[in-house]
């Protein structure tokens, strides 16, 4: 069971910071995304928000499936910067789970 | 399961902080393409390839490899696979490359160059001072390394005094044009793709084309950096009819390549939706990018659709052959 954890939030942050608080879940992103996983981006982003690590890390090879094609932002009637979100979620994994990087 | 995505980005990481490159390339690999053109070294221009499409055999030979173990034991080995690779290269072993295949990638520089002479346009090269700009680390989210690698390339590009940069295909672009200038303060440096630096030339056809051309625009190119009429005004003007296909210029649509090093069935799939909606509206298709060449001509093969970098139209078109 996971528990809402809104410090979680802090730790997803790249070269700008998490942003996806305009969402308005309309789910145009999942319905245009090309490689089809119903979790990407709307529901992955719900779960970074609400904090619930366990969910996020679960999904791993969904958050790598991303093609980065903005599709969806291009889409998107809120504007949320969806790639910029999704390679701060990539670049929180490497670091704090893979522990890629120069460390 | 697909290849361990811990492993895979591993091994490219090493390879860029060790070896500057996610996949090592020799020097002829490098600047072959160059053979023949007289590109001064240096200059305050300069055309820069960023090594994308020299890397690309090695790319479809990693790719093949990849999804040959995908599923296999052999992925349990990946972890000791980068363990070796910290000290001996692993990447040639996986990578071993056809000739006619780095014939081909070289030639689309050939074609890009020769089209920028003709056009009179005065650059150089930096040979094999070049580097890679660091699209796929960028892309995989490995910030720092990537950060660190950006600067490297920006303070080579300043110790040759290069003050415009004439990129060749849309990854490069964006993190030059794009990228770079967010994280390298006090960034200097005029970049534009030779699709831009073409259309503003006055470029006349030698030749004309007279045929249907089915677009695919990338994505980088064309969500990310709005270069969308250049190529078209380009074939165009050189008498080409553009098909646009069902998801073209804005609403492009993938052709799943960034997918393909860690999941190749995946990627591979949405190749074929791509193809599939360039096939019913045409039979001969034009690429811009590197990646999409590969993955839109690999799921082509079995279809009635040629595959052809925007570059083979135009030196056709606008050079004495």
């Amino acid at each position: 069971m996971s528990k809402v954890n809104p410090d979680f939030v802090e730790k997803i942050s790249g070269f700008t910071e998490f942003n996806a608080y305009a969402c308005i879940n309309c789910g145009s992103c999942t319905a245009l995304c090309p490689m089809g996983i119903d979790l990407l981006p709307r529901r992955m982003f719900r779960h970074v928000m609400l904090g619930f690590e366990d969910k996020v890390l679960e999904n791993t090879e969904e958050v790598f499936s991303c093609l980065l094609c903005k599709m969806c932002e291009e889409n998107c009637p809120k504007e949320v910067p969806i790639v910029e979100n999704i390679k701060s979620i990539r670049w929180y994994i490497n670091r704090d789970i893979f522990k890629l990087g120069r460390g | 399961m697909a290849v361990p995505i811990k492993h895979v980005l591993g091994i490219l990481v090493d390879n860029l902080s060790i070896r500057g490159s996610v996949m090592p390339l020799s020097r002829s690999s490098s600047v072959n393409w160059a053979k023949g053109l007289n590109i001064p070294r240096g200059g305050k221009t300069v055309i820069y390839t960023g090594l994308m499409y020299q890397l690309m055999p090695s790319i479809i030979a990693m790719e093949k490899m990849t999804s040959k173990f995908a599923d296999s034991w052999i992925s349990n080995f990946y972890g000791v696979g980068r363990m070796v690779n910290k000290v001996i290269s692993i990447t040639p072993f996986m990578t071993w490359t056809n000739a006619s295949e780095r014939e081909r990638f070289n030639s689309i520089l050939h074609n890009i160059a020769k089209l920028l002479q003709v056009a009179n346009v005065d650059f150089g090269y930096l040979y094999d001072e070049e580097m890679y700009a660091g699209a796929l680390v960028h892309d995989e989210g490995i910030n720092d390394v990537f950060e660190a690698h950006a600067h490297k390339v920006y303070e080579r590009l300043k110790k040759h005094n290069v003050e415009r940069v004439i990129t060749v295909d849309p990854h490069t672009t964006d993190m030059l044009k794009s990228v770079y200038p967010k994280i390298i303060k006090d960034y200097q440096l005029e970049v534009k793709s030779y699709l831009e630096v073409l259309a503003e030339s006055n470029l006349k056809p030698l030749k004309k084309l007279e045929q249907d051309i089915v677009i695919h625009d990338s994505c980088v190119y064309a969500r990310y950096e709005g270069i969308i009429d250049q190529p078209r005004q380009l074939l165009e003007n050189a008498g080409a009819q553009i098909i646009e296909p069902i998801n073209t210029k804005k609403m492009t649509y993938c052709c799943g390549g960034p997918a393909e090093s860690l999941f190749p069935s995946k990627a591979r799939t949405v190749a074929d939706s791509r193809v599939e909606q360039l096939a019913s509206v045409g039979d001969k298709s034009v690429t811009m990018c590197p990646i999409c060449f590969v993955n839109i001509r690999a799921a082509a093969e079995t279809k009635n659709l040629s595959v052809k970098d925007i570059s083979d139209y135009l030196v056709d078109a606008y050079c004495d052959q």
